[in-house]
């Protein structure tokens, strides 16, 4: 097992809160919160399947910091985000930004539930125009 | 044949295409956002010499090769000669110790060699966060305006070093 | 010599499969009844050879046996005697022969059941299974094979991943497999009766508990899935969207889909190509499945190690499989026929829309998961898509679908109006809307994601009583004891699963909208109190496992005084793999989670702690194996009709 995958292992396995966040907890709760809200919607790049919020990695430790430093600096969670994908891409959001590349992502269900919604009211609305094929009603038909 | 009965197999064939092409993508890499864009500017006191510093600025005007590497990295070692290799041919080749400390990595590079013009530190790892740097080693092409042109990541291959890095070094040096 | 009989046994079943899937469709084509009548004998034969493999992998596992290289990558000597045998499934390998297995099940029981269609259909029937055998053989046998012996053997194991040491991997894979397998029965109805050219209420009467018996085992193991993240990934979560959940999801979207389209084409022999071009799906989905874990075109957390010819392989057998029924029903479906007439508003339209609603969630799942590829594949960079996305746009598909829920089983058939709909739900509504407002008041915070929830819950489990009212009424018995005796089990059943489907969505809000984390540091000794609950923490001791160490913590939780648990989560050391393991510990009750995990060890003996409150969590999973269970009062109901009555048109259930 490489050692990248020892640690990815480890972060699904045990989530750690590291001495120096206890503390920091203990310091800033509100803060804390944000962090994990924000983190929560990020991705980790080297434990791949985890959350920033979640990973256990190095860089995901790093990169908390770095945020827990912008939002003292009074950054945004929009600003914060940005700064992440200025560096890293699109790739570190789990929530897919909504632009020309993500249009049929965001809108394509509901195009389709429209889609189908009109295609079955169409259909519908010819079968229960056609002529009677049989007539069978059977007690249930009552319930 | 009515038109829509044949609309699920045209989706799937559309899908299976996709899925098709999938199999030669790798799903865990990260491209580069900042290739294109001027390069992270910092200034970082130098592994040979700690009262020395490296800034971006020094380099205006030159095409050069930043290697992001690490003591304790294994793959960094399987690339390490073919850095030699590459600075043996007079590569401008500058490297950043990523998350390290002095000693350490001084330790490789008299163990295994130095293939470095010079070597900063980022001992924080802050530069590399500027730079998007999630896995050692990853290398970058900074040409002489100071724009990245290109990302490796991962150790160079020799085929990458052929058909990509060597190719564009040479184009930029012009 | 063991693995070896079972690599024999392996191929000698792909021989039979072959004759199983080739020669009755010859048979079909040329009317030759002796042709048709090898397909039971040769399905038998290639199962129980398909048996004799598992068994003799298994055996390698029992005793150890390290010069099988499967056996090495997975297993370990001190393994406790349970994993070593379910650690037969626990890689890619012995999974691919558990898919095989399964299949070799539900083969071996069709071959019992099927005797009582005509012999065209049933061999036809048995071919395509034995087709799909075929493919899934060579696959195993030419890139996958878990027979492989290690020269020489090694001394131990690499033992199995400490997150697979657990009960949850005895019965979710199987659970699992057996429902998404189990659709290749639907699959292979499908392709028998496009290719037969007769599609019929006969039909759609035979394929339905097949289906349903396929979709119980797939609900329960999602369910089990969940349940079994929720306590050992150690952060309370129970779903993520990642791509192999996903997986296993789209064909239970689809399968309930099918469910209800097989009432339809049952109840007015119409939308049977539909039907038909469900039963394709959702089986297409299950292998689309398999391909996406195997073939690393995705990443994911379940995803077996990847190699790309093995993916190539695998979407040969995907175009084949899937591209050879879909063209098949591009060509044949017209001839199934249109069926009888319903109206605009009627209960058949109901169920339409429920099935609109379905195949767009999935299709929406789909999209998301395979989204990332396509950019990617088109060079347009790489994006992600996570919880974000599925739970948004999940939830705004399904809403308009759960609505619908309440409104379809109290729609008379043929013929509905919506002024008499209005007037039979009006209390429902009304009553669901209270609840979802009072609620939230009582417990001191509402938001519009708590509102909706508890609605949509709340709309569910009062239309299921209305439901249950609205029939009760109809009945012409006597006492109330007889009113109840004379509604069919499958009745019961279609209650009873939406009822769980209310109560899922009251387990899922209520976590969501109320639970509480605290993440702090303890002192032993120390007491903290989260919500009204007193966590003491008494301190660390180690302890021995059979293949680990660990360190074990105790918490004496408290509320008002009254003792109500001692806690006790590890924090555990595997020494083969080198992994160290939390082992969180719950409370479970009908109304709350207590949930604790140790963090780290910080200095002077004081533990960086993790403590959840979760209300109302374990609803998630009461709900699913409500849904199961409802399906299981269905199959009941198949079983109570004389199979003689099955070839009338008359006397089908709801």
């Amino acid at each position: 097992m490489t050692r990248v995958t020892k640690i990815c292992l480890a972060s699904v396995l045990w989530f750690s809160i590291s001495i120096a966040s206890a503390a920091q907890i203990a310091e800033d709760p509100q803060l804390e919160a944000r962090l994990k809200a924000l983190s929560a919607e990020l991705r980790c790049l080297v434990c791949q399947n985890t959350t920033l919020a979640d990973s256990d990695a190095a860089l995901a430790e790093d990169l908390r910091n770095e945020i827990r430093t912008l939002m003292r600096e009074g950054k945004s969670d929009e600003e914060i985000t940005a700064y992440l994908v200025e560096r890293y891409g699109d790739f570190v959001r789990y929530r897919p930004p909504v632009n020309a590349n993500t249009a049929l992502l965001w809108f394509g269900p509901f195009i389709m539930l429209l889609i189908g919604g009109i295609t079955l009211v169409i259909i519908l609305r010819k079968r229960a125009n056609q002529p009677n094929m049989k007539a069978s009603e059977s007690i249930e038909d009552e319930q | 044949m009515k038109l829509k009965l044949i609309l699920p197999f045209v989706l799937f064939v559309i899908v299976m295409g996709f899925l098709a092409k999938g199999l030669f993508l790798d799903p865990r890499e990260v491209p580069s956002p900042l290739i294109g864009k001027p390069a992270p500017t910092f200034t970082a006191s130098v592994l040979s010499d700690a009262s020395k510093n490296f800034s971006t600025a020094d380099m205006k005007g030159k095409v050069w090769l930043l290697n992001v590497w690490a003591s304790w990295c294994a793959a960094c070692r399987e690339e390490h000669p073919l850095l030699l290799e590459m600075r043996q041919h007079d590569l401008p080749l500058y490297g950043l110790a990523y998350k390290d400390t002095d000693t350490e990595a001084n330790a490789v590079l008299k163990q295994m060699g130095n293939p470095y013009i010079e070597t900063a530190t980022d001992a924080s790892g802050k530069i590399g966060i500027d730079y998007g740097v999630y896995g050692v080693p990853e290398t970058y092409i900074i040409d002489k305006t100071g724009v990245i042109r290109y990302k490796q990541i991962g150790p160079i291959t020799p085929a990458a070093l052929r058909d990509k890095i060597l190719p564009l070094l040479k184009a930029l040096e012009k | 010599m063991i693995p070896e009989i079972g690599h024999f046994s392996l191929i000698l079943a792909f021989l039979f499969a072959l004759i199983q899937g080739t020669l009755p469709l010859a048979g079909l084509a040329k009317n030759n009844s002796m042709l048709m009548n090898l397909a039971v004998p040769a399905a038998r034969a290639q199962s129980i050879l398909i048996a004799i493999s598992f068994l003799c992998l298994d055996y390698a596992f029992y005793a150890n046996d390290f010069s099988v290289l499967y056996v090495a990558s997975t297993s370990n000597s001190n393994l406790p005697i349970i994993y070593r045998l379910a650690a037969i499934w626990g890689g890619h390998e012995g999974s691919m022969l558990l898919w095989v297995s399964i299949l070799a099940i539900w083969t071996m029981a069709v071959t019992f059941f099927a005797k009582k269609l005509p012999l065209r259909f049933y061999s036809t029937l048995i071919a395509v299974m034995g087709l799909v055998s075929v493919g899934l053989l060579m696959f195993i046998l030419f890139t996958s094979n878990p027979f492989e012996r290690l020269i020489p053997a090694a001394i131990d194991g690499r033992d199995l991943n400490p997150l697979l040491q657990d009960p949850g991997m005895v019965f979710h894979p199987p659970l699992l497999y057996m429902g998404y397998v189990g659709f290749s029965v639907a699959f292979a109805f499908a392709i028998a009766a496009l290719l037969d050219g007769r599609l019929d209420v006969t039909w759609a009467r035979w394929t339905r508990p097949w289906t349903t018996a396929a979709w119980i085992f797939l609900t329960l193991g999602i369910a089990l899935g969940s349940r079994w993240a929720y306590y050992e990934l150690g952060w309370g979560g129970w779903w993520f969207w990642d791509a192999v959940e996903n997986a296993s999801f789209m064909p239970w979207l689809v399968g309930t889909a099918l469910i209800h389209s097989l009432a339809v084409t049952e109840k007015r022999n119409a939308f049977k190509a539909w039907t038909v071009l469900l039963s394709i799906c959702a089986f297409s989905l299950s292998l689309l499945g398999t391909f996406l874990v195997r073939s690393g075109v995705l990443t994911s957390v379940h995803a077996f190690a990847s190699d790309p010819s093995r993916g190539m392989f695998i979407l040969l057998f995907l175009a084949i499989v899937i591209g050879g029924a879909l063209v098949l029903f591009a060509l044949r479906a017209p001839t199934v026929g249109l069926g009888e007439k319903f109206e605009v508003v009627s209960r058949e339209s109901l169920l339409l829309t429920n099935n609109v609603v379905l195949i767009v969630a999935a299709g929406s799942v789909l999209l998301g998961t395979l989204y990332p590829l396509l950019i990617d594949a088109m060079g347009m960079g790489k994006i992600s898509v996570g919880p974000p996305y599925f739970d948004a746009v999940f939830v705004a598909i399904m809403a308009p679908g759960i609505f619908l829920m309440g409104v379809g089983p109290v729609a008379r058939w043929k013929k509905a109006t919506l002024p008499e709909l209005a007037t039979k739900l009006r209390w429902a509504l009304a009553v669901s809307l209270v609840s979802a407002l009072l609620v939230p008041s009582i417990l001191g915070k509402l938001t519009l994601m708590i509102f909706v929830g508890l609605l949509m819950a709340f709309w569910i489990i009062s239309s299921v009583f209305v439901s249950l009212r609205i029939r009760l009424q109809a009945s012409q018995k006597d006492t109330l004891l007889d009113k109840f005796r004379e509604i069919t089990p499958a009745f019961y059943g279609m209650l009873v699963a939406h009822l769980g489907l209310g109560i899922f969505i009251v387990g899922v809000t209520m976590v969501k909208g109320y639970e509480t984390e605290q993440d702090l540091r303890m002192q032993i000794g120390e007491s903290v109190n989260v919500r009204g609950f007193d966590f003491r923490f008494d301190g660390v001791k180690p302890i021995r496992g059979p293949n680990y160490v660990a360190k074990q913590g105790s918490f004496y939780v408290t509320k008002k005084g009254t003792e109500l648990a001692i806690l006790t989560p590890e924090k555990r050391l595997y020494p083969v793999q080198g992994a160290i393991m939390t082992e969180a510990s719950i409370s479970a009750g009908m109304l709350r989670d207590l949930y604790v995990s140790l963090g780290e060890e910080l200095e002077q003996g004081a533990w960086s702690v993790r403590i959840y409150i979760k209300p109302f969590v374990q609803w998630i999973w009461m709900g699913a194996l409500l849904m199961a269970l409802g399906g299981i009062l269905t199959l009941i109901d198949r079983r109570y009709r004389s199979i003689s009555k099955n070839l009338n048109i008359e006397g089908a259930s709801t």
